[in-house]
């Protein structure tokens, strides 16, 4: 319940930065910098002048961006080659899951930061980077479930009523695995939140001057002394975001598969 | 066993070489030359031709990868373009912060969450896990950088008794003879909590459910009846059990101590090889990158073979079913 309030706030401060921002984002403006919180600009400004509480709202569309394309590529991908494998086993599943394991060998932030070196930094690098990541953890989680699915007596009926491989995925495996996938889902979309955060924070993410919540922790970092609460506020969303996003699977899971609540 | 250590190293050795193969072709399909883009735009036609013949861009791609690859096994490293210095001893020097970085966190992780884990399960249901439990949510979803951020706020610029980053040395020789190991491990303590605190979360939440299930097998009931008290069950038979997929995910963990210190040893300006990496993006030494990305996915790929060994060990069902 908690969960699904906040991800209903992170996606309405995304569409409503999409309508209406407090201030220009990037506008600076000097003589009112590191402003404190005012009926003008309600969480104050940063060192260039800069409204902080609409940086904020703009920087939410970031990170909706980054969970939904790198989940969306994971998804994509790892579903398909999950279900290839659960269909043909052989070869064809050996490599799959050896390639998996090749991928976990690659942290995203460790292909993030080989990405920057040769096509610079950027919100595209990142989010391939996090996207591939994805793909094995989506794979993998896929081709349990699907293989489970495989031994059922309904997928054998289907076969014998002449069904082929790729109706049986869609009509049955599919559908059965849906659930899993859904939470996972979720799990993944905060973890793409935060690593989107830590690229953007180190500098490898999001570039000026589009917001972006780790960047904002980066610029807060060198005004500590002066303005210590710049450096509170975007941690505050980005942990409100994946707490949010954390418990809203929690209690899918709960929903989903009644067995696992009863074991808690 | 023998089988199945062969399989397991046989897997191991291949995953290495096919993850310094893609590590070599991604860096040699990038777009333009290697050279091009380490010099950046404004380099000249002759100083790119020299930097290609010092980086024996002439030879075919298979000679450099079996050169590059045979240096790596011998330890005879590549120079770094930026720093004019065998890759091999740039890496070494940072190891130096990196390791009992990472190290100090995992030990810090590990005390955290066997405790909180152990206490939450021993509670079931009631307030003090009910409030384990929250915690741990909240630990993990506060990212690592921004914890160390309050940290430093706190601990530096609030109360002042730490310095809000940098790292004085092993010896006493080094930082002016500010360093030393109490100076060193002190410098190390904020960086190592907060990178501590997300997998101590996560740790404390499978322990406690990991001793939850060991706790209602039919074992402990036995031993119960046979008179031993329950702290006596909980040690000798729980927690010992219970292990097997704490140590699963302590491996996972520490692969992840290690990219995530990356980050930390940022926010902390800490020379370690996440500032190396770094510095070697933002110096475009791709030779630099290349190195420290192999170590790194080495070091997980390794990690992730000693966990699948350590596990065999603990756990011999999953030897025979290896063996199979």
């Amino acid at each position: 319940m908690v969960g699904s309030v906040l991800v209903a706030l992170l996606l309405l401060a995304a569409a409503l930065s999409l309508l209406w921002q407090p201030w220009p984002p990037a506008e600076i403006d000097i003589p009112h910098k590191l402003a404190a919180p005012s009926a003008a600009h309600w969480l104050g400004t940063d060192s260039l002048g800069r409204d902080i509480a609409s940086q904020l709202l703009v920087g939410s569309q970031n990170s909706i961006v980054v969970g939904v394309i790198a989940v969306g590529i994971g998804l994509g991908l790892g579903v398909a080659l999950g279900c290839l494998a659960a269909a043909r086993r052989g070869w064809i599943e050996e490599l799959v899951m050896r390639a998996s394991d090749l991928t976990f060998a690659f942290p995203a932030l460790l292909s993030a930061i080989m990405l920057s070196a040769i096509y610079g930094p950027g919100l595209a690098t990142s989010i391939v980077a996090i996207g591939i990541f994805n793909i094995p953890v989506f794979a993998r989680l896929t081709r349990v479930g699907a293989r489970s699915v495989w031994t059922r007596d309904y997928v054998l009926a289907a076969r014998a009523a002449g069904k082929g491989g790729w109706r049986i995925t869609t009509d049955h495996v599919l559908p059965n695995i849906a659930n899993v996938l859904i939470v996972q889902a979720t799990i993944q979309f905060a973890l793409a939140i935060l690593a989107e955060a830590a690229l953007s924070y180190l500098g490898l993410g999001t570039q000026p001057p589009q917001p972006s919540w780790g960047r904002m922790l980066n610029e807060a970092q060198t005004m500590l002394f002066e303005a210590p609460l710049l450096a509170v506020y975007p941690g505050v969303a980005i942990a409100l975001a994946v707490l949010g996003l954390n418990l809203m699977g929690d209690g899918l899971r709960d929903l989903l598969d009644p067995r696992l609540s009863r074991q808690r | 066993m023998l089988l199945f250590l062969l399989r397991r190293a046989a897997t191991f050795a291949a995953t290495l070489m096919v993850a310094s193969l893609v590590v070599f072709a991604v860096l040699e399909w990038l777009p333009g030359s290697p050279a091009q883009v380490m010099l950046g735009d404004t380099a000249t036609p002759e100083s790119i031709a020299a930097l290609e013949a010092r980086l024996g861009l002439d030879r075919p791609a298979w000679a450099r990868y079996t050169s590059w690859v045979g240096g790596l096994l011998r330890g005879d490293s590549a120079t770094s373009y930026a720093y004019d210095t065998p890759t091999f001893d740039l890496i070494a020097e940072r190891l130096q912060v990196s390791l009992p970085l990472a190290l100090l966190a995992m030990v810090l992780t590990v005390l955290v969450a066997l405790a909180l884990g152990v206490y939450a399960a021993s509670h079931h249901n009631r307030a003090g896990d009910v409030g384990v439990m929250a915690l741990s949510q909240l630990g993990v979803a506060v990212p690592s950088f921004w914890l160390a951020i309050l940290l430093i706020l706190l601990f530096a610029v609030q109360l002042q008794w730490v310095s809000a980053g940098g790292f004085p040395g092993w010896s006493g020789d080094d930082g002016g003879g500010e360093g030393g190991i109490w100076p060193g491990l002190k410098a190390l303590l904020l960086p190592a909590l907060s990178l501590a605190a997300v997998q101590a979360a996560i740790l404390a939440r499978v322990t406690r459910s990991a001793v939850l299930e060991a706790m209602r097998e039919d074992y402990v009931r036995t031993a119960r009846a046979k008179g031993l008290s329950r702290r006596a069950v909980l040690w000798r038979h729980v927690l010992r059990n219970a292990m097997i997929p704490v140590v699963t995910i302590m491996g996972l963990q520490f692969a992840n101590l290690i990219t995530g210190a990356i980050v930390v040893e940022n926010v902390f300006v800490l020379p370690g090889i996440g500032r190396l990496v770094f510095q070697a993006i933002n110096n475009r030494d791709l030779v630099l990158v290349r190195d420290v990305v192999m170590l790194l996915a080495a070091v997980v790929v390794v990690i992730n073979f000693v966990v699948d060994v350590l596990y065999a060990l603990i756990d011999p069902r999953l030897r025979v079913a290896g063996d199979a």
